[in-house]
């Protein structure tokens, strides 16, 4: 089994791997380029960057998302920025640096061949975006604008006010259109992937339902893109669209490719803090926002006993009252340390009882040191549209009180596994973007979400997607009559049947509630073996009454949204096990995976190299059955492991 | 807080459409409107009544999905806002509430509130875009923009695609949306290559699509959840006549 994973780094030094691989790869001549087909699924960053990019090379694409428009992906929401290792600032940054600060940011779960390419390429984005049209923030001269994030000590993060995710996003948006303009694309809105298509081992196509007549569709291709994000939904509240889901990648696993790291979620310091049981959906405040506002809560139990009650407001509460815990655990990085440190130590401070709100789940992030030092007018401009965001939502004001923030799940680094060239272990099934696992290791620095999803689209799959396709230039079509398709067709037709049929009493959403506290609570931001075992146990639980007692209404050949959240719920019991499974694994704590019996003295995360420095890799074994973990062990050529420090 | 809501109800695209009223109680004034639609959705399914079908995804105000009309304005009561970012707070205890699909020509109903707005899709189809390879770009910092004129493409750039500006026009018209690409682009130096074609397929294929024409009513202007402003329109008009000018 152990050859199934072959990572295909390139030998050599690490500067010179991804230039030698590009020169070892086939290449397909234009003429042959035309004949071949291939399905990108997804339209955020990722997607919709590698559909545009795979079209103006000449290949003959269809593009599928499940919104009404390929604008719409999740990618859209992503607000601080993009890095890139240009070192305008000339403050010592280089590609070396930014490869380092990831590498490091991940807590040396990543692959240094794969995380230095990203480094490398990250430059280009920025040229490619800019000519675009993108509206990056600018200096009064007139040159690109950058702030810092998270876990780093330079300036290298791009931004569009609070909204660079959608103008990257409307960036690659519009070279989609361009493509589709040209008739390369063909683009299917509305449309959900229900199962992956392989024939003699490789991926050839995809079955697909279309969501507003309900017909299930068959595509077929030459090779078939995943590029439809990350699963944090699984527990039900999250910072993630709605709609985001994890279930493309469900059925590749189901299908043969290995998951990798499904235990390593990201869990976002600052989100706006859950009110109430009404809530579906937690909204992020950008992590730019720790640039220049400070996180404290207060240091004397008095003080937080009167803000729960509403008799002081916070702004009273004196300076030397106030515990900025960040800058005092962690000085050398402060409040800018990376976002699982922070996301902890909040949590500590609320489990210590100082939580500044009712549920006793909140912290401040404070700007009046910020307005005062910068003036209104220079904050407004940095951060203007967030504080308008956050006062809409809480109905009070961040330029008069200090925001409440509260971690949520934001994003998932685990995912499909992939290869060097991204190709998972399926031949012609590749993966891009959140949905793969890549580059992010334990924990994923700001600003780099939207660096790795343009990385892979414009950058890395268009050239190594042709190596794989110059091996098929005298394949014909795919034939989606073959039986493959019919079987698998039959197979979502049952899927979708069996659930109209359960008729219970249940909604699909308080099932899924479920799902997200059991997740929340066991598999959250402490994780221990005894929860972990129960998480498992209570998810098959609620599996088996999701199926006795769920109720799905209407019917398959009608726009019909609870049916496709069911569908999505029953590949959403699948990764909250994978998850549970992996976490009970991984007996270390790395990055946003916080094992309980694995910490220092002084309650800091205790990774442990000796036993668990690999990627674990899963492969589904059938229905019921446990998956079985493949290793893929990461060596480090080029940098010296160390413990994580962000003190000194 | 207690409320009625009056929904549009329309089976398909073919249905005729009615509206129905279903009543519904113990709301926080803290929830957001798509929450209240969320909860009266788990009633009726208990009841046995088909859920109401509404847009919606990233409820951050930012994905441009969500699209109610609801008590005769263009995302409901609150200004600036999309549909997903309105709070209860804002309407009465007690109130009947009126929630209505996009009504034009160009955005067909497929189910209850739920419409088609591919046609925005086709417009930036005919020519949203700057023409560039990947891979074939200069420099970043070989572009210079002034900060101003950058915010100002930026404010344009703001557009979420939701359709307010077409929903609210007594016209029809798809202009605010129009201008605000062609507007974002034309300011920066990279998008003045491809102005003339840009603004002539994109008006070409959007009066192809059915939208109504601008008089200038600035009602797009009111309802915008972006607060894209009617200048921009100004600036479309100018390019138009500029491309039209040189033929």
């Amino acid at each position: 089994m152990a050859q199934k994973l072959v990572s295909k780094i390139p030998e050599g030094p690490l500067e010179q791997k991804w230039t030698r691989r590009k020169k070892e790869m086939h290449l397909v001549n234009p003429n042959n380029k035309r004949k071949l087909e291939i399905i990108v699924v997804g339209t955020g960053l990722g997607g919709a960057s590698a559909a545009a990019s795979l079209g103006e090379l000449g290949y003959n694409v269809k593009v599928f998302c499940i919104s009404d428009s390929p604008r719409r992906a999740h990618s859209i929401a992503a607000q601080g920025g993009i890095n890139a290792a240009k070192n305008y600032q000339n403050d010592n940054d280089s590609v070396y640096r930014l490869f380092y600060d990831t590498i490091k940011g991940g807590d040396y779960r990543s692959r240094e061949a794969n995380v230095y390419r990203l480094a490398e390429v990250s430059a280009s984005i920025i040229d490619q975006c800019v000519a675009q049209g993108i509206p990056f923030a600018r200096e009064y001269g007139g040159y690109l604008a950058n702030r810092s994030f998270g876990g780093v000590q330079v300036s290298r993060t791009f931004y569009a006010r609070g909204q660079t995710g959608q103008q990257l996003l409307l960036g690659a948006y519009a070279s989609l259109n361009k493509e589709i303009s040209h008739g390369t694309v063909t683009s299917y809105p509305r449309h959900e992937m229900l199962d992956l298509v392989v024939i003699n081992g490789e991926a050839k196509g995809i079955i697909a339902r279309n969501l507003v007549t309900g017909q299930i569709e068959r595509f077929g291709a030459h090779a078939v893109v995943i590029a439809t994000g990350g699963y944090g939904n699984t527990y039900f509240l999250s910072t993630n669209a709605m709609n985001s889901n994890g279930s493309a990648a469900m059925q590749c696993w189901r299908k043969g490719a290995f998951f990798a790291n499904p235990c390593f979620a990201q869990i976002h310091p600052t989100c706006i803090p859950v009110h109430g049981d009404q809530q579906c959906k937690l909204t992020l405040m950008s992590e730019s926002l720790r640039n220049d506002g400070r996180i404290w809560v207060p240091k004397k139990m008095e003080d937080v006993i009167k803000l729960r009650k509403h008799e002081i407001k916070p702004s009273q509460i004196a300076e030397e009252d106030r515990d900025y815990y960040l800058e005092r655990r962690y000085p050398a990085f402060g409040n800018l340390v990376p976002r699982d440190v922070a996301s902890r130590a909040a949590k500590e401070r609320c489990d210590a009882g100082f939580g500044v709100n009712e549920t006793g789940k909140a912290v401040f992030l404070d700007f009046s040191q910020a307005i005062q030092r910068l003036g209104r007018k220079k904050v407004a401009e940095r951060y203007g549209n967030l504080f308008d965001m956050y006062e809409k939502i809480t109905d009070s004001s961040p330029w008069e009180e200090p925001m409440m923030i509260y971690p949520a799940i934001h994003y998932t680094m685990g995912g499909i596994w992939v290869d060097y060239d991204l190709q998972t272990t399926i031949p012609g099934l590749y993966a891009i973007g959140e949905a793969n696992f890549s580059d992010h290791g334990g924990n994923r620095l700001g600003a780099s979400a939207l660096m790795q999803g343009l990385a892979d689209g414009y950058f890395v799959l268009p050239n190594t997607i042709g190596d794989y396709l110059s091996h098929k230039i005298m394949e014909p079509k795919t034939d989606i009559n073959a039986p493959e398709f019919a079987e698998a067709e039959r197979a979502v037709q049952a899927r979708i049947e069996r659930l109209f049929s359960i008729k219970g009493s249940e909604t699909v959403d308080s099932i899924h509630k479920k799902l997200g506290h059991i997740m929340w609570e066991y598999v959250g931001m402490a994780r221990d073996e005894e929860g972990l075992k129960k998480a498992i146990s209570e998810i098959n639980a609620l599996r088996e009454e999701f199926y006795k007692n769920v109720r799905v209404p209407g019917t398959q050949y009608e726009f019909n949204q609870e049916l496709e959240k069911a569908l999505r719920l029953e590949d959403f019991f699948d990764i909250g096990e994978l998850m549970a499974f992996d976490a009970l694994n991984r007996r270390e704590s790395c990055g946003g995976h916080f094992r309980v019996e694995s910490q220092t003295e002084e309650g800091e995360a205790k990774r442990d190299d000796a036993n668990f420095m690999y990627v674990a890799a899963w492969e589904y074994k059938g229905k019921g059955e446990e998956p079985e973990l493949h290793k893929e062990p990461l060596n480090y050529e080029f940098i010296e492991v160390k413990t994580r420090n962000y003190k000194d | 807080m207690n409320f009625n809501v009056k929904v549009w109800r329309q089976k398909n695209a073919k249905a005729k459409g009615h509206f129905e009223t279903y009543k519904i109680s113990g709301i926080e004034s803290d929830a957001s409107f798509l929450e209240m639609l969320d909860i009266l959705n788990e009633q009726l399914i208990r009841e046995g009544i088909d859920p109401i079908s509404f847009d919606h995804d990233c409820r951050e105000g930012i994905c441009g999905a969500c699209s109610l009309y609801i008590d005769g304005r263009a995302h409901g009561p609150d200004d600036h806002v999309t549909t997903c970012q309105l709070f209860m707070r804002h309407f009465k205890d007690g109130a009947t509430i009126t929630v209505e699909p996009w009504r034009s020509a160009a955005f067909p109903v497929i189910k209850d509130l739920v419409v088609n707005r591919g046609a925005f899709d086709q417009i930036l189809q005919a020519g949203g875009f700057i023409s560039v390879r990947t891979g074939s770009a200069q420099d970043a910092n070989n572009i210079l923009i002034p900060h101003d004129v950058a915010e100002e493409s930026m404010d344009a750039a703001a557009c979420v695609g939701c359709g307010a500006c077409v929903a609210t026009c007594k016209n029809g018209s798809a202009m605010l949306f129009v201008a605000a690409r062609v507007s974002s682009l034309a300011l920066l130096p990279q998008g003045r290559a491809e102005a003339k074609r840009r603004v002539q397929n994109m008006v070409a294929k959007m009066d192809e699509l059915g939208f109504g024409n601008c008089t200038n009513t600035r009602a797009c202007e009111l309802e915008c959840p972006k607060g894209v402003k009617i200048s921009h329109i100004a600036r479309l008009n100018r390019e138009f006549l500029k491309a039209n000018f040189r033929d």
